[in-house]
């Protein structure tokens, strides 16, 4: 299946990367190889058959439903960007 | 110190027990080493504020007698691993000035045993690549290369098989998504071992493919990596797909492990495999044969169908696990007025090519339209090489391939093909796919004279078969001597 430059564009917004108008062009050939080369999947008879997941047979385990925040507020915010008054600063999203 | 040259773990423990070396000597000996082949570009930080300290605690330890499992033991931890007010980079551009806040449940449970950190190792942009050449730091050299060129370490864990291989580390950590950990050792003539999947924790390793992703030793020798196993191991319920299980004592039992039914798959042996690996596969056979293991021609019919799957499958993770970086709570940010341009700025120079292109692809495979042709069909596809393996399992207690399908290549030969470069997973990524252990061991030389290594796949969670028949191949093989 071809990826072209249109579609390249959609995936890249998706993706929340910005790529530039010189590199769409390249971005649709590779993808577009990977992708038919991926195509060869077809050719497997999968009807019946339950997807995989995770390759572990353990069950999820479930903790008690208890509120606990880790008190860990500093460490969490330690690595940010930018922060004020224990929030992470964003630029204005609502007008 | 000149003995110091051919050292392992276990030798190592000895000394230190008989206090004939001390760890201060082992961890200068290691961080003057790794100063001096610098050139290689295997580490990406060195831990010369502490280690040194460190090993002047274990000294008093040992003196005392209050010596645990690893105490003394420098260890190169790959830079995947997050270390608490130190450096991890997962060397990206995006997280290269990134101090964690916590520690990795394995790199804990190696300090709690008494290993000391020499220094993070470099790696493929988030563990994505397997030529070490991706690396927002730079590209690895493989310490072995020839004729004054500079060769590929293999990858992602290219920086700890280098610096293991280069001694420049005694031993060190990796993680195996699709070969990760078995590839670079097979192009560095070094062990390395991708435990079960859920045998240890994931929590605090940066995620790449969360059902793929395995940390593991790579070390000089299988016991060592058995050594190492017994310490990173174990159950962590910071975890959701830990395995809690009794604690297996690896290195103390799996040599009492004998007669293996050894299985050699038939879809494995591709007209393209080169002579000299067919010859060395032959060799590694008459190796069981001799040990008196029996050898058992089986079939992994969809093995011809993995590389696919696998790279939708690691892809899809790959591309939902990173959308964490978005520049707002750490990592590099790229500002701006509104916050979609944020986003999209931070994301595009934050990331190399090879990771924008697999977030891409991952995204393509799980948007709506597309979602049951490739991300619900690789699943399924998964599930029929898991049923692949659960027969093959019924007959053999282990599978014998070769790691990859060849020595390693020049730097620069392939980074511009991706297809080419993924194909050299092509033997690790069914055990990936299916969870199962795999060790890659070091059995020969190619004709260029560069490493070749051979891997061992085990049934879920009996690593104790695939270090047994690993070490069957290292003894019989004694690739020490050819090197």
């Amino acid at each position: 299946m071809e990826i072209d430059k249109t579609l390249v564009k959609k995936i890249a917004s998706l993706s929340k990367i910005n790529v530039k108008e010189e590199e769409v062009k390249k971005f649709s050939n590779e993808l577009s190889k990977i992708i038919t080369w991926i195509d060869k999947l077809n050719e497997v008879k999968t009807d019946n058959v339950t997807p995989v997941t995770n390759p572990s047979d353990i069950k999820i385990p479930i903790r008690d439903d208890k509120v606990n925040d880790g008190k860990i507020k500093e460490k969490i915010l330690k690595n940010a960007p930018e922060t004020k008054g224990g929030y992470f600063i964003v630029p204005k999203v609502v007008e | 110190m000149n003995d110091l040259k051919d050292i392992n773990i276990e030798k190592s423990l000895e000394l230190l027990k008989t206090k004939k070396i001390s760890s201060k000597e082992l961890v200068e000996f290691y961080l003057t080493e790794a100063e001096s082949k610098k050139n290689l570009n295997a580490y990406i930080s060195l831990n010369l504020d502490n280690a040194i300290n460190l090993a002047k605690e274990s000294d008093k330890r040992i003196s005392s007698n209050k010596m645990r499992a690893l105490e003394g033991i420098p260890i190169a931890v790959k830079d995947l691993f997050c270390t608490q007010n130190f450096l991890t980079t997962a060397a990206s551009g995006m997280l290269q000035n990134f101090i964690p806040t916590y520690e990795s449940t394995v790199t804990q449970k190696l300090w709690d045993a008494g290993a000391i950190l020499i220094g993070k190792t470099n790696l493929d942009e988030f563990a994505m690549g397997s030529s070490n050449e991706t690396s927002f730091f730079g590209s690895v050299i493989n310490p072995l290369s020839i004729n004054n060129k500079k060769y590929v370490p293999g990858g992602s864990s290219g920086g700890s098989a280098a610096a293991v291989a280069a001694n420049i580390a005694l031993a060190a950590t990796g993680t195996d998504t699709g070969g990760s950990i078995r590839q670079p050792a097979s192009y560095c003539g070094i062990v390395g071992l991708k435990p079960t999947y859920g045998r240890c924790s994931r929590w605090g390793i940066i995620a790449f493919a969360s059902s793929l992703d395995q940390a593991g030793p790579m070390t000089k020798t299988v016991k060592d990596a058995a050594i190492l196993l017994d310490i990173m191991a174990g159950y962590d319920n910071k975890d959701s797909t830990s395995a809690n299980l009794d604690d297996i004592n690896f290195s103390k039992s799996f040599d009492k492990i004998k007669k293996l039914k050894v299985g050699i798959p038939k879809q494995y042996k591709s007209d393209k495999l080169s002579p000299e690996i067919v010859k060395l596969w032959e060799d590694g056979i008459d190796y069981f044969k001799k040990k008196n293991c029996t050898v058992i021609d089986i079939d992994l019919p969809h093995t011809d169908y993995a590389l696919a799957t696998y790279y939708i499958i690691s892809s899809a993770e790959a591309s939902s696990n990173l959308a964490r970086y978005d520049g707002v709570r750490y990592g590099k940010r790229q500002s701006s007025n509104d916050i979609t341009t944020l986003y999209e700025q931070t994301r595009s120079q934050g990331f190399g090519n090879e990771v924008k292109r697999r977030i891409m692809i991952g995204t393509y495979v799980l948007s709506a339209g597309y979602y049951d042709a490739y991300y619900l069909k690789a699943q399924k596809v998964r599930s029929k090489i898991i049923d692949d393996f659960n027969q093959a399992f019924e007959k053999v207690d282990v599978i014998f391939t070769p790691t990859a399908p060849s020595d390693a290549f020049e730097q620069g030969t392939k980074i511009d093909d991706p297809i080419q470069m993924y194909l050299n997973d092509v033997f690790t990524v069914p055990a990936s796919l299916a969870g199962l252990p795999a060790i890659s061991v070091p059995i020969g030389l190619s004709q260029n004279g560069l490493p070749l290594g051979f891997q061992i796949i085990g049934k879920r969670f009996d690593e104790n078969s695939v270090l047994a028949a690993g070490k069957i191949i290292e003894d019989c093989a004694n690739f020490g001597e050819k090197k």
